[in-house]
């Protein structure tokens, strides 16, 4: 690895230490703004704990930050299917990520078997699969599948969508 | 005798055909997702539960069960086929096991990971039977200090003991309780942590913090670094062992069990430490030392053995104490919270008949894993080759479906998909996940009994020292604290201490 991507490295880590002291700060502020009267029944009050966890939050920041800059790495996690040798692949993640929000963004609106086709579908083509066609009967059968298995045997109506009346 | 009565009581409950068919469906189910990569065991209950809410709780129980064992054993059939494994309990046994696969004796690694889960599985399960309700009489006379006490231990051990980084797991098990405070103060009904959104009022669903975490995260993270070739995965027949590799197993069976259940069933818990430690034990009494690290069966049987008592062990506090120590259990403790349920000292009086069922039903999904999964070894091995695209679209798809069904609301999988991305990062910066899972779940317990404890002194944190058991266990918690101090300075005052192990003893170096 070039000097260059290590040092990139180190600093992206620094954003770890970034988010735990942002997080921090925001559990203090938000149970500083709590207004309650001392009570005899609850002396702790529901303030104490998120002071003990920001200040936990805050102090482990703090020491992650100098465990990185001290050269520390957190050691990134493997597994059957991961392949650590090559970086993060943005070119799968993102369309990923665009499926999912598509699905979130259709699912009240066009209902759970379009929102779900398109999930599926969009996730398979993102992961890398080239069988159009294929895939989208699967996609649709999957979909299909799930809303009539939960509605019959579950009784959870999943929203019908667009497809009102026809389903 | 009354634990042997209410065990039969048991037995008769979950083999009801209903039920029975549910242990059936959570083995098999288990045993999938323990082989197929990306997905496992606690993974797949949190995933189940909305679907279960439709069901008797104990029944989903029964499932659970099934599920939390076949996991186990689906876990260990991919590190022999392949070599690489998918949780760290199933490391060890891939070190012999993957070689044997190699020299073609895939079908015997096969056969003694089975027999000694079995035979392990079915120990470790009547040891959790007898102790159980032993801890159980221990821990009614408790009062909140000392709960207080021991969810601290629980979690602090677990952060402190296991992973790499000590560091980092104290910063996901932070960000966990910090999740764990989102919603309603219980007591006073303020809301924390809400910033005004209503939808936060309640809290945020343990589902869907589970799912995001495990599935959504796990999911982008192999994505964003999916190996492009295909795996080589070890064809195999039937499993099947000869009169020798039975007369090298047994032994390390039963040792292995020896090792895993004590270890699961501390607070600390962990099947890591006790299958090391079995394999260590067996290379060193084993009569074939050289075959070692060739594909010694020994160390196949041994760690698989202490594996699955390690996963009886854990389910001890978990019952008798309500405290999870990994993170299928843990899951399984908020399933018991989402059907009213409190878990506790109080459940074996409380819901009697629903744990005993469910111990029955391990002893039933012991046997069953044992009975399907040896001639159906052929067809696991054949989902191994589901094609990766497939497989994580998938796994994003019930993901979805999962956290969507708890409450119907688009929200909910914009949570999921932040927890996921949170999930991402933690990933690929070596934070621990189990710490935060068990923060969020343990977190707003702790606080109770914190609440509780201080209601009673009135205020004095002198109330927290006011149980003996509580102050032993804050010793203890100390004691982990300092150790790597303690350590430093042991090592600094004697030197010669690392010349004392035998040079090819194969012990792992604990020292940072």
């Amino acid at each position: 690895m070039s000097p260059l991507t290590t040092g990139l490295k180190g600093r992206a880590e620094l954003g770890v230490a970034l988010l735990l002291g942002a997080a921090g700060v925001l559990v203090f502020l938000d149970a500083n703004g709590l207004v309650t009267p001392y009570s005899q029944s609850d002396p702790v009050g529901p303030k104490t704990v998120p002071y003990i966890v920001a200040g936990m939050l805050v102090v482990c920041a703090v020491l992650l930050a100098i465990n990185v800059i001290r050269g520390g790495q957190g050691e990134a996690e493997g597994g059957e299917d991961v392949d650590l040798t090559h970086p993060a692949d943005w070119k799968t993640i993102l369309p990923l990520a665009g499926a999912f929000i598509l699905n979130i963004l259709l699912i009240d609106w066009a209902g759970w078997v379009i929102s779900g086709t398109v999930l599926f579908w969009g996730s398979v083509l993102a992961l890398g699969s080239r069988r159009y066609v294929r895939d989208g009967l699967i996609s649709v059968a999957l979909s299909l599948l799930t809303f009539y298995g939960f509605y019959l045997g579950l009784g959870i109506a999943l929203p019908a969508g667009l497809l009102e009346g026809i389903l | 005798m009354d634990v042997w009565s209410s065990l039969m009581d048991g037995f008769a409950t979950a083999l009801t055909p209903m039920n029975f068919l549910y242990a059936v469906i959570g083995v098999l189910l288990g045993t999938a997702v323990g082989v197929l990569p990306g997905l496992g065991p606690a993974m797949t209950v949190a995933l189940l539960l909305p679907v279960t809410y439709a069901l008797e709780p104990t029944s989903a129980f029964i499932m659970f069960a099934g599920i939390y064992y076949g996991g186990m054993y689906g876990g260990s059939t991919t590190s022999i086929l392949l070599n690489t494994p998918g949780e760290s309990s199933s490391v060890v046994t891939a070190i012999e096991g993957n070689k044997m696969a190699k020299a073609g004796r895939a079908a015997q690694a096969l056969a003694t990971a089975a027999i000694g889960s079995f035979v392990a599985g079915t120990i470790g399960t009547a040891l959790l039977a007898v102790f159980a309700p032993i801890v159980v009489e221990f821990a009614v006379s408790l009062g909140a200090p000392s709960y207080f006490a021991i969810m601290v231990l629980a979690l602090l051990a677990v952060t402190a003991v296991l992973g790499n980084s000590r560091l980092r797991g104290f910063a996901s098990l932070a960000l966990g309780l910090a999740i764990g405070l989102v919603g309603m103060d219980s007591v006073t009904g303020q809301r924390r942590l809400t910033f005004g959104q209503p939808l936060l009022a309640d809290g945020l669903d343990i589902v869907v913090v589970a799912v995001a975490i495990f599935a959504v995260g796990e999911a982008l993270w192999v994505a964003a670094h999916l190996r492009r070739t295909p795996l080589h995965v070890i064809p195999v027949g039937r499993p099947w062992m000869g009169r020798k590799d039975w007369s090298r197993s047994w032994k390390p069976w039963l040792r292995g069990t020896a090792f895993g259940f004590p270890f699961g069933a501390l607070p600390a818990g962990g099947a890591e430490i006790p299958t090391f430690l079995s394999y260590v034990t067996e290379k060193r009494l084993s009569k074939h030392p050289e075959e070692f690290g060739k594909g010694a069966i020994e160390g196949v049987a041994g760690p698989e053995a202490a594996n699955n008592a390690a996963a009886a062990g854990t389910l001890t506090p978990m019952l008798a104490l309500g405290l999870p120590t990994n993170a299928t259990a843990a899951v399984m403790l908020a399933a018991f919270t989402s059907y009213g349920i409190q878990p506790g000292p109080q459940l074996f009086s409380s819901q009697g008949p629903l744990v005993w069922a469910l111990i029955a039903s391990l002893f039933i999904g012991n046997l069953l894993l044992l009975l399907i999964n040896l001639p159906l070894a052929p067809l696991w091995a054949k989902l191994l080759q589901l094609p990766r695209p497939y497989l994580y679209a998938g796994i994003l798809f019930f993901a979805t479906l999962g956290a969507y069904s708890v409450n119907l609301q688009a929200f909910d999988l914009v949570l999921l998909l932040v927890l996921g991305a949170l999930g991402f990062m933690m990933r690929r910066f070596g934070l621990p996940v189990l710490p935060l899972i068990l923060g969020v779940i343990l977190g707003p317990r702790i606080e109770g009994q914190l609440r509780k404890t201080l209601q009673l002194s009135a205020g004095d944190p002198v109330g927290l020292f006011s149980e003996p058991i509580a102050v032993v266990i804050y010793i203890i918690v100390g004691l982990i604290l300092a150790w790597p101090l303690l350590f430093k300075l042991v090592r600094r005052n004697r030197p010669e201490r690392k010349t004392l192990l035998p040079a090819n003893s194969g012990a792992a170096d604990y020292s940072d």
